[in-house]
């Protein structure tokens, strides 16, 4: 996994421990306690990670392994509007791909990153459950179906601005 | 619910969300008000109703009028002309697509017919967020009946005579797991809810957490009563966001009641829930992995025995059933083993949600009795395929099931006879393919998959399913030799009967059921070197026809990469060494005149 | 006992209930193959975790082939260990992880002693399907002071995972990522020396491949022995003698003492000494510390911290460095025995042959990876010449001697040199768990009490429990001892002390199971214990055959005190043999 440097504030660090007691720095809340984080903090740098480990008292090791483990979880921040595009069965039969394709070639990045601006990042997630809508592609929490690759310049330009 | 005259039930699923059925709410009720019908009629947020494919759906009752593909802006239509003059909105009724004609009434659909909702029986009915509503519907009867008049091996009996069996997938007997969990000595035990539903294309569970999330529950403490757990957990994706804030709220409206907590119904009979969160693991619906992840450690799975039962976790008794086994506990306590052992087939009893989707007319959610044939669901209750093409294949189980074809579409769906097929139930997806699809392809997007979600933990399936896939991405980039085939399902066979899990026991499934039932695609991409379905690209050869070229030069100005050559208004030629397959010609062209070989 | 008869190929066993397929099959000969699996009962660790499917079986009436590591038998199982399906997928298996690994065995320091090697021979290997497109997962390679981390040829059997963090409970490794990429490493994949890796080597000593090999300096002592301008000596750890044998396929616990001496010279070393000697000065140092701290708490001093901790493991002190950071103050000031010997060969001895600092190379051999580390600490130096300039282990002596074209076996039995070659029976036995205290208690006794041992023999410090107590009556006085090898152990004993609930005066503490005899630059055991039991008999055994078995009646340490050092705890001593330590936990990150 990729990293980047990030330098915690002591206001962030107090967030994180207190987010932790709120779990009791209990071991087995690890993955509850990382949810909590990523859910404040957008994403779990090194940094961050390392506060948690010291918390509840497991081996920082542990927490990357467990970091790693989950695709939910990232350690790069995703842009102001994260696209995701469900490749799950229904959309790809759907012809999910075709529309993937065509948001890396308008956003010129690759699954996973985030453009220069920070305005936009791409990820893929798997099956949203609206197979009824496939293909279907999330821009932040809102979701547009019946994608096809002409629409997504479209899409984009909506968010462009903001 | 019964002071209203009118009832308009809009769906609030995930699917139907996503096409604004929130603001369809919204622009009902401010009709209503603008109208003075307040007291008259009410719109009620439901769950799913399953027809997906004509989301958002509108329901008004008592006249059971179902209006398909509602938007925002049709809800004052809706009210002025239904509900104040009683008039249908006739352009929003769903269209019969063998008959050409309007049906109003859901029950009279093709798509609602042959459907038997046990699991899903609230499902579009009540608001998920009013535990009144399902109270109303004999919600929490039958955790009153068990712990009050029941001892927990009567109420064990009861769901092993049902021979419900486990609807995560491996179908193991119910009632058989209950007993295990009970007959263990233990201060502590668990019980869980699996709804760490992540077969791409299946949302059964999702949807009944978002439309019902009472049932859960109350089977849950049916489950803990039964097996002598006070503590249960749900196991959700993070990815469910409507179905964790309304099980949230199902859970603090239980404790309300005192349906979950200390002294249920006056008994010393205590029992709460919490929830954890998955994190984007699908091997986390194996129950081992489900227990370490839970434990915060990562999902990966552990040799079974010990089984959960004896030692899951934190090493307690564990009993884990998934989401849909739970939402039918209820109706079996009050209707009866019997009567849920008189659906179905010898060994498979009760109902299965299956999760339609794909290349088929009504996508969506439908629920139906064990033993109805893949020709019935998918040419009645689905509509047939999209834009009359051929059928070609089924796949069912998920991304580790197998395809299915013409000749398996008259076989009664269970358990036992999807394996026979070479499938298995898994969840209940159920993805239709057509005559478009490369089944080449399309088991290597499954396998894609596959290796995506491996743990890593066991090197057949860690380093087994990365090498089959890169054995079908030579197959489809043109490279394949005759060997490869033998190659493949020796892996696949070596790879289902060494992996750890039932991930890896079933990975392999998509390749070798397509290689049995699609070898002449695997030949003709080996040895022709085509893609009979045109998916593949490396194997597409663009051409310019000459006779209907015009020369207009915009083919040559499309292609990225200038493969194109020729002079204005002379027939243009494409270099097959620099052609990189975009396939922009072939759009650009308004003269048909660029054709894929 | 409950037990059940099950049939393995064709032959009946009655195997008590619990016990596994591949443990039953033992008990017929039948030698199926494992590949990750690890037991090793005596540090309560069976580490089956049913990743590498090698020892795959049939089981009648089941579905899919079960691993016979980790499946239970049960009564009227019939199980075939070699049915063609099974030989199938046991090569098709190894074929699939060779796929992965790369085949530059002929380069490779584990060639010849690899465990993955071994399998691909015994099944059969000849061909890897499909290598040319298949895609190989690759790592940085990690270099630390002790350890190389090259994990293209990891094949996640994990074995190391369990030691660092089940055993040693260091928690440096953890598996990271997921399925094909998933591998083991430290917290995002950083260098080991930026991990609380405290060098003990456990997961080195069974790594199944060479993915975790020790860094070796074999190359650098032949530069310098055939260096005319320097004056190579070396010193030897007690365990290696115990142990070296072994290389030379001689039984567990031949002791190779004049062997090896002889080896050494032939090598051309100008002297061979014996870490011993330092053991003996180590016990002068600490035993002194020790009967200071207990005397005034006797008095009733209630500033003086006890239990006093043995601090002559450099994997122990890595540990305490970083996981007890609050508790720097009780362990023993002593220097380890590698690092005393360091201080006196470049000042005393340097003077005596009249060789300038610079030019006096001293080479340890240690059964230890953690000691590469150590000689190379700030500390340890003056004006950036360490006192210690390397130290190799004991795989690395025995592939020296192969090289040199010798056969141990053939070696004349020689003795070390003096003065710094001269030991007791005590310095032997700081080569196994409870050594050092045994040692220490020799000592402390005598001058506590003013009184001769009749027997110097305490067996109940020895053992190879992994938690020990013990006490010993100091004439009157009871003096409670506790023993941990093991980090897990010691840090049992660790949070005790620190919660106030220790009641002893003194705890030995040695990183690695059964202390330096089962050190991780010691031969591999192959998982097997019963060598290191083996080489623990053979300590004690030189131990007993010893004229002089109490440190403090070394000849040549009397005399190093009187010509150099005055007396123990000397501001000279101090100065030379003692040191400090420091919190050295890895602030990588935030706290930075």
């Amino acid at each position: 996994m990729s990293r980047i440097k990030v330098e915690l504030k002591k206001d962030q660090v107090d967030k994180i421990k207190e987010i932790c007691k709120a779990f009791d720095n209990a071991e087995g809340e690890l993955i509850n306690v990382l949810h909590k984080v990523q859910g404040t903090f957008g994403y779990l740098p090194a940094e961050i990670q390392e506060v948690v480990a010291q918390e509840l008292t497991i081996p920082i090791a542990k927490v990357y392994g467990v970091v790693t483990f989950y695709s939910f979880f990232t350690m790069l921040p995703k842009g102001k509007h994260p696209i995701s595009i469900c490749t799950g069965t229904a959309c790809y039969v759907r012809g999910a791909e075709k529309v993937l394709d065509e948001i890396k070639k308008v956003l010129k990045i690759e699954v996973g990153e985030t453009t220069a601006d920070g305005k936009f990042s791409i990820s893929c997630l798997r099956c949203v459950g609206a197979c009824g809508l496939a293909p279907v592609v999330m821009v932040g929490e809102k979701t547009y179906g019946r994608v096809a690759p002409e629409m997504i310049k479209g899409i984009i330009a909506e968010y462009a601005d903001q | 619910m019964s002071e209203y005259k009118i009832h308009a039930l809009v769906c609030g699923g995930t699917g139907c969300r996503a096409s604004e059925s929130d603001k369809v709410i919204e622009n009902l009720q401010t009709e209503i008000q603008k109208q003075g019908l307040s007291d008259f009629a009410q719109v009620i947020k439901t769950g799913c109703f399953g027809f997906c494919e004509k989301g958002p759906i509108v329901k008004l009752i008592p006249d059971n009028t179902f209006y398909t593909q509602v938007k925002p802006g049709d809800a004052r239509e809706i009210v002025e002309e239904h509900i104040v003059k009683g008039r249908k909105v006739e352009r929003l009724l769903y269209t019969a697509p063998d008959s050409d004609e309007k049906v109003s009434d859901s029950k009279s659909m093709n798509f609602y017919k042959k459907q038997i909702r046990i699991a899903l029986r609230n499902c579009g009915i009540i608001n998920p967020e009013d535990i009144g509503e399902y109270i109303a519907r004999d919600g929490y009867e039958a955790l009153g009946k068990v712990i009050t008049s029941m001892t927990p091996e009567g109420a064990i009996k009861l769901i092993k005579d049902s021979g419900l069996r486990g609807r995560g997938g491996g179908g193991f007997p119910t009632g058989l797991k209950w007993e295990l969990t009970r007959k263990v000595e233990s201060d502590v035990k668990y019980v869980v809810c699996n709804a760490d539903e992540g077969d791409p294309g299946a949302f059964m569970d999702r949807s009944i957490l978002e439309g019902d999330p009472h049932t859960v529950l109350e089977a849950m403490a049916i489950n803990g009563y039964c097996t002598g757990a006070s503590h249960g957990l749900i196991y959700i994706r993070a990815e469910y966001p409507l179905a964790i804030e309304r099980l949230k709220i199902a859970i603090k409206q239980a404790r309300e009641f005192g349906f979950l907590g200390d002294n249920i119904f006056g008994t010393d009979f205590c029992f709460d829930v919490e929830m954890r969160y998955g994190a984007g693991a699908f091997v986390c619906g194996e129950e081992t992995a489900l227990i370490h992840s839970m434990e915060g450690n990562r999902g990966e799975p552990t040799l079974k025995p010990p089984f959960p039962s004896v030692e899951g976790y934190l090493k307690k008794p564990t009993n884990v059933n998934n989401v849909e086994t739970y939402a039918n506990i209820p109706v079996i306590i009050n209707k009866g083993a019997e009567w849920f052992a008189a659906i179905g087939t010898e060994k498979s009893k009760g109902t299965k949600v299956f999760a339609l989707a794909g290349k088929v007319n009504n996508v969506g959610l439908i629920e139906v009795p064990m033993g109805i044939t893949l020709r019935e669901v998918i040419f009645e209750i689905g509509g047939g395929i999209k834009e009359g093409k051929k059928f070609k294949a089924v796949q069912t189980g998920g991304p580790s099931g197998g395809c299915l074809v013409e000749k398996d579409l008259d076989t009664p769906i269970d358990y036992d006879n999807l394996i026979a097929a070479g499938s298995m139930m898994g969840s209940g997806g159920m993805i239709i393919m057509d005559e478009d699809d490369c089944m080449v392809d399309v088991a290597k997007y499954f396998l894609d998959f596959t290796v995506e979600e491996s743990c890593g933990k066991c090197a057949p399936c860690r380093i087994g399913n990365k090498r089959l896939y890169e054995l079908l991405d030579k197959i489809t980039k043109g490279n394949g030799e005759q060997a490869d085939i033998d190659r493949l399902i020796n892996l696949g066979n070596v790879i289902k009967d060494t992996s750890l899990c039932g991930l890896g026991q079933s990975s392999p499934n998509p390749v070798l059921s397509t290689i049995r039932n699609f070898g002449h695609e695997y030949e003709a991409h080996i040895f022709d070197k085509k893609c009979p379905s045109g998916v593949c690209k490396a194997l597409m050869i663009y051409e310019i026809v000459e006779e209907n070229c015009v020369g207009c030069t915009a083919c040559a100005r499309a292609c990225p990469v200038g493969a194109i050559t020729g002079e204005r208004k002379e027939v243009h030629k494409i270099d097959p060494t620099l052609c990189i397959k975009c396939g922009a010609c072939e759009d650009r062209c308004k003269f048909n005149a660029v054709i894929v070989k | 006992m409950e037990t059940v008869k099950i049939t393995i190929d064709n032959k009946i066993v009655e195997v008590p209930k619990g016990t596994t397929i591949y443990k039953a099959a033992r008990q017929l000969d039948i030698d199926i193959p494992v590949l990750c699996y690890m037991d090793l009962p005596d540090l309560k660790i069976e580490h089956k975790p049913g990743g590498c499917r090698i020892c795959s079986v049939e089981v009648e009436g089941r579905r899919n082939l079960a691993p016979s590591c980790s499946t239970e038998v049960f009564e009227g199982m019939v199980v075939t260990t070699h049915t063609m399906r099974v030989l199938n997928a046991r090569k098709t298996v190894m074929e699939l992880i060779l796929s992965d690994h790369p085949k530059d065995c002929l380069v490779c320091a584990k060639s010849g002693n690899c465990d993955l090697q071994d399998m691909a021979i015994k099944l059969g290997i000849r061909e890897i399907p499909n290598q040319d497109i298949a895609e190989m997962s690759t790592y940085r390679k990690d270099f630390s002071p002790s350890i190389i981390r090259d994990m293209d040829k990891c094949i996640m059997c994990r074995r190391c995972e369990t030691m660092c963090n089940e055993f040693q409970t260091v928690g440096a490794l953890s598996a990271v990522n997921r399925g094909f990429y998933s591998v083991v490493a430290p917290a995002f994949e950083m260098d080991l020396e930026d991990s609380p890796c405290t060098y003990c080597g456990q997961c080195v000593a069974v790594c199944p491949t060479g993915a975790l090999t020790e860094v070796d300096h074999t190359n650098k002592l032949i530069e310098d022995l055939s260096n005319p301008e320097k004056t190579v000596i070396v010193q030897t750890a007690p365990a290696v003698r115990a142990a070296l044998g072994e290389e030379f396929g001689m039984a567990p616990g031949t002791s190779v003492t004049g062997k090896m001496v002889s080896a050494l010279r032939q090598l051309g070393f100008n002297y061979v000494f014996d870490t011993d000697f330092a053991a003996d000065l180590t016990i002068m140092e600490e035993g002194t510390e020790f009967l200071d701290r207990i005397s005034r708490h006797l008095k009733g001093d209630k500033d003086v911290k006890l239990p006093i901790l043995t601090s002559c493991c450099p994997g122990w002190v890595n540990f305490f460095e970083q996981q007890f950071t609050d508790m720097l103050d009780i362990p023993s000031t002593a220097r380890s025995p590698q690092q005393m010997f360091g201080a006196i060969a470049k000042t005393y001895f340097a003077d005596k042959i009249e060789v300038k600092r610079e030019n006096l190379v001293v080479v340890s051999i240690m059964p230890c990876l953690a000691k590469k580390y150590e000689c190379q600490r700030d500390e340890f130096a003056v004006d950036g010449n360490p006192d210690v300039d390397y130290s190799i282990s004991t795989r690395e002596l025995a592939n020296l001697i192969k090289r040199a074209n010798m056969d141990l076996n053939n070696m004349q039995e020689e003795d070390f040199d003096k003065p710094l070659g001269e030991s007791t029976g005590a310095g032997v036995i700081f080569g196994a768990t409870g050594g050092v205290i045994e040692a220490a208690t020799r000592t402390a006794y005598e001058i506590f009490t003013k009184k001769s041992l009749d027997k110097v023999d305490f067996k109940q410090l020895r053992g190879m429990e992994g938690i020990r107590q013990a006490e010993v009556d100091f004439d009157g006085t009871t003096i409670k001892i506790g023993i941990a090898h093991g980090l897990g152990n010691a840090r049992k004993l660790l949070e005790d002390v620190r919660a106030g609930k220790s009641e002893f005066h003194a705890i030995e503490i040695m990183a690695c199971p059964g202390g330096c005899v089962g050190g991780g630059g010691q031969p591999l055991h192959h998982g097997n214990l019963e060598i290191i039991k083996k080489r623990t008999e053979a300590i004690y055994r030189e131990d007993a055959n010893k004229p002089i078995r109490k440190s403090h009646e070394n000849p040549y340490i009397i005399k190093l005190y009187e010509e150099f050092l005055g007396k123990p705890m000397s501001e000279k001593a101090h100065h030379l043999l003692h040191t400090h330590y420091s919190d050295k936990r890895k602030k990588i990150i935030y706290m930075k």
